[in-house]
């Protein structure tokens, strides 16, 4: 058994925070907040020549050749930090997935562009059922000639207000067990009939309706095999939820933090309100929380990167870490009072992210229905 | 990171349940009501039970009593891993593990005591023969332990002691007393404390029992009338009682029963599974699906608690805070088990273990009582919390 982090995880994880706190502070994270865009062209640039955007490809397709692992880690700093932009939607949800699924030639053509930063990408999953189930996907691609044509309704889909392509997953043969007949396309986000409308969304990340109306799409822009999309999407959706969990993860070390450093700053009644023990209580289940996300989140991605069975282990940290993640977030504001209500304050960032990330790839109870499920009930 | 055993803890943990599984005593398991967490309803505090002291002397032949200290003193040197995993399978199997003198008394005194007292004391505890009660709390000294009153004066080679102790557990079955005194009234209170080792059989000694909230006698109170204890039994140095105290947290760590957590989850899924009201299982209920799988991951959080304590002290890292983590954490989940037991059970959960119709041998009945202790006993959630707070987070006393 070896429960700690390798010396280049290490060493990535300190560079990550070093860099983040000069390149993202939280003046550019109010601002891209607050933007259309939602990110920076600038940064993006810096993190591509940091090596992030292709940390975890092979260096075959410009990548670093990394673990899934590395990339935890490294989003548990964009989490600490908060690094708003289209990360978790290009590399997590776009760049695994094609990958995991991708021809050669999709790979050699994709992916070096996704380490360059030339291209961003994310994943239209989610319909208004919004269910991360294969029943749930209406959305219809219908072969004519040697293209598929998309019609259909995608919601909160993520980024594709700035994405070059979008990974639509489709249905494309009507069947009994939804989890047949189900393919994944490359849509180029140009292609005449896609309607992009913005979500304004509670942590002011950049959520999308996507509309395909007769959206055209080449047939070799399948990903993976027609049909067969589901496994595709099912790989995705598990590596997706561990990211976000490791994001989780890092918000709440931050807020932990960040609660503890102004509970021995804040004095009331002539004394640091740290010395209260009601403070100190609270801080004490702070850590309970961040510290037993952090050991099961890091179980969970270990498994992914591993490539061992995860159902259980990743429904297991998510079911955990979003509520722990809510928890600590609450408290941390009870600690700062009425200055955390404040927009100038920064706890309100992390407190909006923590809820977006306990609803994103299914809350706790999905997750523990999920559990139940494994464990044989 | 690798989250799997290596093939060498692999092969020690199916040594470990084999030796369970072939010594421990038949339906050991079945029959053991033992709520994890709790303190009412450990079977050995009750009663001096062959069967149990020679399942203990067969750990002590195994060196696994002792398993973490020196193989001179007749331990076996195994990495704390290989303890987390022997505490994992015994407390799964609900097994009678390791008691006060091996846990806090041997490695006590293996670390402060003199070469005279070790040669002394410690082939008894290594081999299961001699055991301790934890002497510490008084009727005004609970969570203020260091405010305690028990008085111990010289008299030429001994000490002569007056006071009394309360929630002794398993005092009425063990031998001594593993005893902390005020030797120096006039000190700071921190300063004047000493550990000292009292044969119960000493003249001036009255214990008496205290059914405990499970109808159990797991404690006492224990009243020293004028009880004479040699000073060649006073552990390290006199007045030094409560530094070796603090440090002898550190050798409680992994106590926690893990593996009961696990155990009770199973047999609670189980129940569910097999259960049918009114034609239909109770595992098709969608609450009671929800209410165990946030069990299953609790207890998930917890191991990770457990083994991540363990692998920071293999590494020689100081787990400052993590025990209090692990304390805190699992007893809270003692409760909530006791909690999604009664719900999952329903009516029959109210049922004693002594009724028709019970279920699950009535553990969940009396586990609904036996978790209070569990979030009281040794350092009280509150406590941990403060422990967390001011060692691990640094926040200020005022």
């Amino acid at each position: 058994m070896d429960l700690g982090l390798n010396e280049q995880q290490e060493m990535l994880r300190r560079s990550a925070r070093d860099f983040l706190q000069k390149e993202c502070p939280k003046q550019l994270v109010r601002q891209l907040d607050a933007s259309d865009s939602g990110y920076s062209p600038e940064l993006w640039r810096k993190m591509a020549e940091l090596g992030w955007l292709g940390l975890a490809f092979p260096e075959e397709y410009g990548g670093n050749g990394g673990s899934f692992l590395d990339l935890a880690v490294l989003l548990e700093e964009m989490g600490y930090n908060i690094l708003p932009g289209p990360f978790f939607s290009t590399v997590v949800l776009g760049g695994l997935a094609i990958l995991a699924a991708g021809s050669e030639q999709q790979k050699k053509s994709l992916l070096p562009k996704i380490a360059t930063g030339e291209l961003l990408l994310t994943l239209a999953l989610t319909e208004p059922s919004a269910k991360y189930d294969a029943a749930s996907i209406k959305t219809k691609a219908t072969a004519q000639n040697d293209e598929y044509v998309i019609n259909g309704t995608k919601l909160f889909v993520p980024d594709a207000n700035v994405a070059h392509y979008i990974l639509c997953v489709a249905r494309t043969q009507p069947k009994k067990n939804t989890e047949d007949g189900l393919t994944v396309f490359l849509v180029d986000s140009k292609s005449p009939g896609i309607k992009c409308t913005l979500l304004k969304t509670l942590a002011r990340d950049k959520q999308c309706e996507v509309v395909f109306d007769n959206v055209h799409v080449p047939r070799e822009n399948i990903i993976g095999k027609l049909n067969k999309g589901w496994p595709i999407v099912a790989d995705i959706i598990q590596k997706a939820t561990v990211a976000k969990c490791a994001e989780m993860v890092g918000g709440a070390q931050a807020a932990l933090e960040m609660s503890v450093k102004y509970a021995k700053e804040r004095v009331q009644f002539n004394r640091p309100i740290g010395s209260f023990q009601a403070i100190q209580h609270y801080c004490a289940n702070m850590v309970t929380d961040v510290d037993g996300s952090r050991f099961i989140t890091y179980k969970a991605a270990w498994k992914v990167s591993e490539g061992l069975p995860a159902t259980y282990d990743v429904a297991v940290a998510k079911a955990w870490t979003g509520e722990a993640y809510a928890r600590v977030t609450l408290l941390a504001h009870q600690i700062f009072g009425a200055i955390g209500f404040t927009m100038d304050h920064d706890m309100h960032l992390y407190y909006r992210r923590a809820k977006a990330g306990e609803i994103a790839f299914g809350d706790s109870d999905f997750q523990r229905a999920i559990v139940a499920q494994e464990m044989g009930l | 990171m690798d989250f799997r055993f290596s093939e060498q803890e692999k092969a020690f943990q199916k040594e470990v349940e084999d030796f369970i599984k072939q010594e421990l005593p038949p339906r050991y398991t079945e029959k053991s009501v033992y709520w994890p967490g709790g303190y009412g309803t450990i079977a050995e505090f009750e009663e001096i039970i062959p069967e149990i002291d020679h399942f203990r002397h067969r750990l002590g032949e195994k060196g696994w009593l002792t398993m973490s200290w020196p193989r001179e003193y007749g331990g076996a040197s195994r990495t704390h891993i290989e303890r987390a995993i022997f505490g994992e399978r015994m407390s799964y199997y609900r097994a009678p593990g390791p008691e006060v003198a091996v846990l806090i008394g041997g490695p006590t005194i293996l670390r402060f005591g003199s070469e005279e007292m070790k040669r002394e004391w410690l082939p008894g505890i290594a081999r299961g023969d001699t055991k301790f009660w934890l002497a510490y709390s008084e009727p005004n000294a609970g969570s203020d332990l260091v405010s305690l009153q028990t008085r111990a004066t010289e008299d030429g080679d001994d000490l002569i002691i007056n006071g009394q102790k309360i929630w002794s557990s398993g005092a009425h079955i063990a031998g001594y007393a593993w005893m902390v005194v005020r030797t120096d009234p006039s000190a700071p209170p921190h300063k004047g404390i000493s550990l000292i080792i009292v044969d119960n059989k000493s003249p001036g000694i009255t214990i008496r029992p205290l059914m405990n909230i499970c109808n159990r006698h797991s404690f006492n109170e224990v009243f020293f009338d004028n009880v004479r204890a040699p000073k060649k039994n006073i552990v390290g140095e006199k007045n030094k009682g409560w530094y070796y105290l603090m440090v002898a947290l550190d050798f409680e760590r992994l106590i926690t029963p893990i593996g009961g957590f696990k155990r009770t989850l199973e047999e609670l899924t189980q129940y569910a599974r097999h259960t049918k009201r009114n034609g239909q299982a109770l595992c098709q209920n969608a609450l009671i699906r929800n209410k165990l799988a946030e069990m299953a991951i609790q207890t998930e959080v917890a191991y990770m608690f457990f083994w991540q304590t363990a692998w920071m002290l293999d590494r020689g890292l100081m787990p400052n805070i993590e025990a209090s983590l692990l304390k805190l954490f699992t007893t809270q989940l003692s409760q909530k088990l006791a909690e999604v037991g009664m719900q999952v059970l329903g009516h029959y959960g109210q049922l004693d273990e002594t009724s028709k119709c019970v279920p699950l041998r009535g553990r969940v009945c009396l586990g609904y009582l036996d978790c209070i202790s569990a979030l009281v006993g040794a350092g009280t959630s509150e406590i941990q919390r403060n422990i967390i707070a001011m060692r691990g987070l640094g926040l200020p006393l005022t």
